[in-house]
């Protein structure tokens, strides 16, 4: 088989395979394979496409791979490399998970478990202050995200309303700003 | 009708899982633990880990075992749970699927527009603020213990969590280094 759509495929099958440790860690394959290798964009499209993926909702890699796959070949294109990219991950995970599930209750994994889950929170904290940095908060913005926390850990509310309102609020704050 | 509304969930935390990988967990952990009570906290964790040290995308990897986990905890048998997997994960694509061609079709050239990048400054600290709740409600006593409890856990618990937020903040100890390291110090400490 020789076509782009096999392709296409094949090359974000090997990107969501050797992707280790989230989003950002495949910018440079994909550089590699889709800019370098196949020419599928240039540059300044990856560029474009980096900001678009990471502005969007949903996981950058299959934001990035259902990008490129919809400008070679447009729909269908689009489906081969999302499901390229995710298909890894999941063959992967199905195998742990069934695996695990007998080993679970085993006293040498149970054991490490109780080391990692304090780290596993750790890994969680770290990124909120970097996050928090990024994001650029002063001293009019700090409630925000304070405000949020609260909510949905004291009092419950789901994330998604809390985006919902974050985002409407950003939209009439901009709008305001253009008018004053 | 449980694989209805892990579609549904997985749609919606798709749909607004803004902000990466680690947002992403923020709106899985609230979903299918505070919510749905699908799994409790530390088998919520424990997947984390595991997504953690596996190639792919954490979000996907998450997805995959978040269904399988609720499927089998539901009581169905493991070609169900492999059901449950896929729907989740094909779910969690679906949002990202129909926006992203949206874009590339038509919006284009609205992404650079005040309004749109308004949205955006809206959305900013409000991800680090939902990732701070993923933090805190992580801080149960299935993955610390208590000090009343058994404060030998405890105590290394937190002695654990500071040394990989060190690590990993300021040292840029690998992240998968990292929970191997804490895997064999609980090996040794808790075996």
């Amino acid at each position: 088989m020789n076509n782009i759509y096999w392709d296409s495929f094949k090359t974000f099958f090997k990107i969501g395979m050797f992707t280790l440790g989230g989003g950002y860690a495949m910018i440079p394959l994909i550089e590699e394979e889709v800019v370098n290798r196949h020419k599928w964009i240039n540059k300044e499209e990856l560029l474009d496409l980096i900001a678009i993926a990471q502005s969007c909702p949903g996981v950058f890699a299959i934001n990035t791979a259902i990008f490129i796959g919809y400008k070679l070949r447009k729909t269908p294109g689009a489906i081969a490399t999302a499901f390229g990219t995710a298909l890894p991950s999941f063959l992967i995970i199905l195998a742990i998970a069934i695996f695990f599930h007998q080993f679970e209750d085993n006293k040498v994994i149970a054991a490490m478990f109780k080391g990692i889950r304090p780290a596993v929170v750790a890994l969680i904290a770290v990124p909120t202050f970097r996050l928090a940095q990024r994001a650029q908060l002063n001293w009019f913005t700090i409630w925000i995200p304070i405000v949020s926390a609260l909510l949905i850990w004291l009092l419950g509310v789901s994330p998604i309303w809390i985006i919902i309102a974050a985002g409407v609020g950003g939209y009439a704050y901009g709008k305001l700003k253009v008018e004053s | 009708m449980i694989f209805l509304w892990l579609f549904i969930t997985f749609f919606e935390i798709g749909l607004f899982g803004f902000g990466g990988g680690y947002g992403m967990l923020s709106l899985i952990q609230n979903e299918t633990v505070e919510h749905w009570h699908w799994m409790t906290a530390s088998e919520f964790t424990d997947i984390v880990a595991i997504s953690q040290m596996t190639p792919g995308p954490i979000g996907i990897n998450s997805a995959t075992y978040c269904g399988y986990t609720a499927i089998i905890n539901a009581g169905y048998s493991t070609p169900l749970a492999i059901l449950g997997s896929a729907t989740a994960t094909f779910a969690l694509i679906l949002p990202s699927l129909i926006l992203m061609i949206l874009i590339s079709k038509m919006f284009m050239k609205y992404m650079n527009t005040p309004s749109v990048q308004s949205v955006f400054m809206g959305l900013r600290p409000v991800v680090v603020g939902l990732l701070a709740a993923a933090t805190l409600l992580l801080c149960t006593r299935d993955n610390f213990s208590t000090p009343s409890e058994n404060p030998w856990q405890f105590y290394i618990s937190i002695a654990l969590f500071l040394a990989t937020a060190f690590g990993t903040g300021y040292l840029k100890i690998n992240p998968i280094r990292m929970i191997c390291y804490c895997a064999i110090a609980g090996l040794l400490l808790f075996y």
